[in-house]
């Protein structure tokens, strides 16, 4: 059985590591290109999101490199996400393709289910293996968002552009070699110090900008046009309301974040009092929580027709208004140019500097 | 006596002081489900419920000015009923029903439309808002409609009393749907006599796009003129679509796509219809899903009755809709002339 799975920023790294320690054979899929994009666009409906498009094109492009089988991950409910695995499995059977789907549901719905698949994908390793495995890539994740974490804060001071991507490639290299949770907890250090090393100005005084919404558009660089990149080498500290590791790990503790999702709701609540799927309510609560640590301005992105997003969108005036903070909505889907993105972020970034400029003089500074 | 009033809303109990208690029932999305329900309960209960008028051109207007520019067109018109009742009311009904069977959701826009509500820039009456989530459990449930006649009365007995009449009128109202009548009648009250042609069309998609006869540019008038029968997912007797649906792969966490679903899969086993329109909302999330479901299933049953999907938005013109029920309509009469022979 030869595995393939979709691509969603660092996720390859960590499952492809996660693989070889359980000696599963896989195949990566090509990064997400306009091909993918292409690709899913074609055989997707037409109104489902825009994640559910790019990670059909992803699995057509690892089934065609010769998988047999299908990794993802299910839900239930009720955002759309928790129903992708099923309507990916019966499109591509469609399309023709043979494959076996193993879609993992959330263990706390049935975990005899979780672990019978976990055994599936894994058949050459017992449980507790699995298990331990599992442990130490989780330590390796948690790493790799948090060196993520650290580019995003100091990208705004490099002295010389892209020097600190090149110490992010690096140090992301370095850790993929780690094996052992120590070789790990070294490797971390030596990213970090990377990062670290790259020469800054600290006299700068950057505007200091969130960036929340739905964690497919927030991961996957190639989606969001990587914008994380072009707002760092703007001179603008950021801070991402979601992690991968966020993501994946239980939904209590927001281990890279550093915010509890219980806090997060609380935060939330006077805008959005009940949980309405997916990042919504997280995403309202970010904001709030943004706003109160005196951001300059909030990035929203979503994917076209993301329904727990549009529901946070509905009560962002509100928010707005209430905390003085301005929030951009970018909306992505596959009709969405660079070009444009880029303009909108020049004109709302002019407008914070703007904002900061008569907060200034405001107190005659 | 205005000091009176605002005394007793901080209370939390309305009082008759100054009249009647009017409470504003905005006749969009789950009016279509649950309206003999609500209509029953707030009237035993002491209050006047006024309904917002049939969607129109200037209401359907105001609800796509004032909703964000991705909500689906029944949120939008949802919004627009909201904003033409809310001068003529004391109180906006508005309830957050997030499910209504233990392990499925309603919609994430039902989960979040009170605050929706809530967060538009114009001066709203007091929003009743209580949370119905049956998969807390009967006992939650019961609290929230407790909470409910809180705002009217604070005898438990009224309000259970209240609810249980409410109820039953639910039940003959499904009842009468069951029975094969079209929503919209069993709502009014009003039947017309059904036509008595060959043909049977089946239409499934939400109530809320279907029996607004605005949104949905009379697509089932249209089709009755032309003598077809119409059959929709209301008139599949639930343990029909509860059987299908338990059998699907993966279990639908989305109530009301379920009744799509198994409404469909039992025209396509049983071949009761002719054709099947499938009537979805721009922008619908679960729709989007569900229509691949669906059409897998035609591809497995090897096409044997035709099913086409109409996508509808606030720009759908009625033109480009009546070109395509004709052809529709002409492909299966032939269809049909053609396997008789």
């Amino acid at each position: 059985m030869k595995i393939t799975f979709p691509h969603m920023g660092t996720l390859d790294i960590i499952l492809s590591d996660l693989f070889t320690r359980l000696d599963v054979d896989f195949v990566l899929p090509p990064k997400t290109t306009t091909k993918a994009i292409n690709l899913g666009v074609k055989y997707a409906p037409e109104f489902a999101c825009f994640p559910l498009k790019v990670t059909i094109g992803n699995l057509i492009e690892g089934l065609e490199a010769g998988a047999d089988a299908v990794v993802m991950v299910g839900g239930i409910g009720p955002c759309r996400f928790g129903f992708y695995a099923e309507i990916q499995n019966k499109i591509l059977h469609d399309m023709g393709y043979d494959f076996e789907m193993i879609t993992l549901e959330p263990p706390m719905a049935d975990i005899k289910d979780f672990a019978r698949k976990c055994k599936k994908i894994a058949s050459k390793k017992t449980l507790w293996q699995i298990l331990q495995a599992v442990r130490i890539v989780w330590k390796k994740a948690v790493a790799i968002d948090e060196v993520e974490r650290e580019v995003l804060k100091r990208r705004a001071f490099e002295k010389n552009s892209r020097d600190t991507t090149v110490a992010h490639k690096k140090g992301l290299a370095v850790l993929k070699e780690a094996i052992t949770p120590y070789e790990i907890k070294e490797a971390r250090e030596k990213a970090l110090s990377l990062i670290n090393e790259v020469e800054k100005d600290l006299r700068r005084c950057p505007l200091k900008i969130g960036i929340v919404g739905e964690f497919y558009a927030l991961l996957e660089p190639y989606v969001n046009f990587d914008i994380e990149e072009y707002l760092g080498q703007k001179g603008i500290y950021l801070e991402r309301a979601v992690y991968l590791t966020d993501w994946m790990g239980p939904s209590k503790k927001n281990s890279v974040m550093g915010i509890d999702s219980d806090e997060l709701a609380k935060a939330a609540k006077p805008y959005l009092s009940h949980f309405v799927g997916g990042e919504g309510q997280t995403t309202v609560g970010h904001i709030v929580k943004f706003a109160e640590e005196g951001f300059d301005g909030v990035i929203q992105l979503l994917p076209f027709t993301c329904m727990p997003e549009i529901i946070a969108k509905s009560v962002l005036p509100k928010i707005c208004k209430e905390l003085d903070i301005p929030v951009l909505t970018l909306i992505i889907d596959e009709q969405t140019g660079r070009a444009g993105v880029i303009t909108r972020l020049e004109a709302f970034i002019d407008l914070l500097w703007n904002r900061r400029k008569k907060k200034l003089s405001a107190v005659g500074c | 006596m205005f000091i009176c009033v605002n005394w007793s809303y901080n209370l939390g109990v309305f009082t008759k002081v100054g009249g009647q208690m009017k409470i504003g029932v905005p006749r969009a999305l789950l009016y279509y489900k649950y309206f003999p329900l609500w209509d029953a309960f707030f009237s035993e209960l002491g209050a006047e419920v006024v309904l917002s008028p049939q969607t129109n051109k200037r209401i359907l207007n105001l609800g796509t000015e004032a909703a964000e520019n991705e909500v689906c067109l029944p949120v939008k018109v949802f919004y627009g009923h909201v904003l033409s009742l809310k001068d003529k009311v004391n109180a906006l009904f508005v309830p957050r029903i997030v499910s209504v069977e233990g392990g499925a959701y309603t919609c994430p826009k039902f989960l979040g439309l009170p605050d929706m509500i809530r967060a538009l820039d114009v001066d709203l009456p007091q929003i009743i808002s209580p949370t119905f989530d049956l998969k807390l459990g009967l006992w939650e449930f019961y609290r929230s409609v407790y909470e409910l006649g809180g705002f009217f009365t604070k005898n438990v007995f009224k309000i259970i009393m209240a609810f249980q009449k409410g109820l039953n009128k639910l039940n003959s109202f499904e009842n009468l749907l069951h029975d094969g009548h079209l929503l919209n009648e069993a709502l009014t009250g009003r039947f017309s006599p059904a036509p008595r042609g060959p043909l049977r069309i089946g239409v499934v998609g939400h109530p809320y796009n279907i029996f607004d006869s605005y949104v949905s540019m009379n697509l089932i008038e249209r089709l009755q003129k032309k003598d077809i029968r119409v059959l929709t997912a209301e008139m599949v007797s639930p343990e029909i679509i509860n059987e299908i649906v338990s059998n699907l792969q993966k279990k639908l966490f989305w109530t009301y796509e379920k009744d799509v679903v198994g409404a469909v899969f039992h025209w396509l086993d049983t071949r009761a219809v002719d054709g099947i329109i499938y009537v979805l909302s721009f922008a619908c999330g679960p729709d989007s899903l569900i229509q691949i479901l669906i059409e897998h299933e035609a591809k497995e049953k090897g096409f044997s009755v035709p099913i086409m999907p109409i996508v509808i938005d606030e720009h759908s013109g009625e033109a480009g809709l009546v070109t395509r029920l004709e052809a529709f309509t002409d492909m299966i009469s032939r269809k049909a002339v053609k396997e008789k022979s």
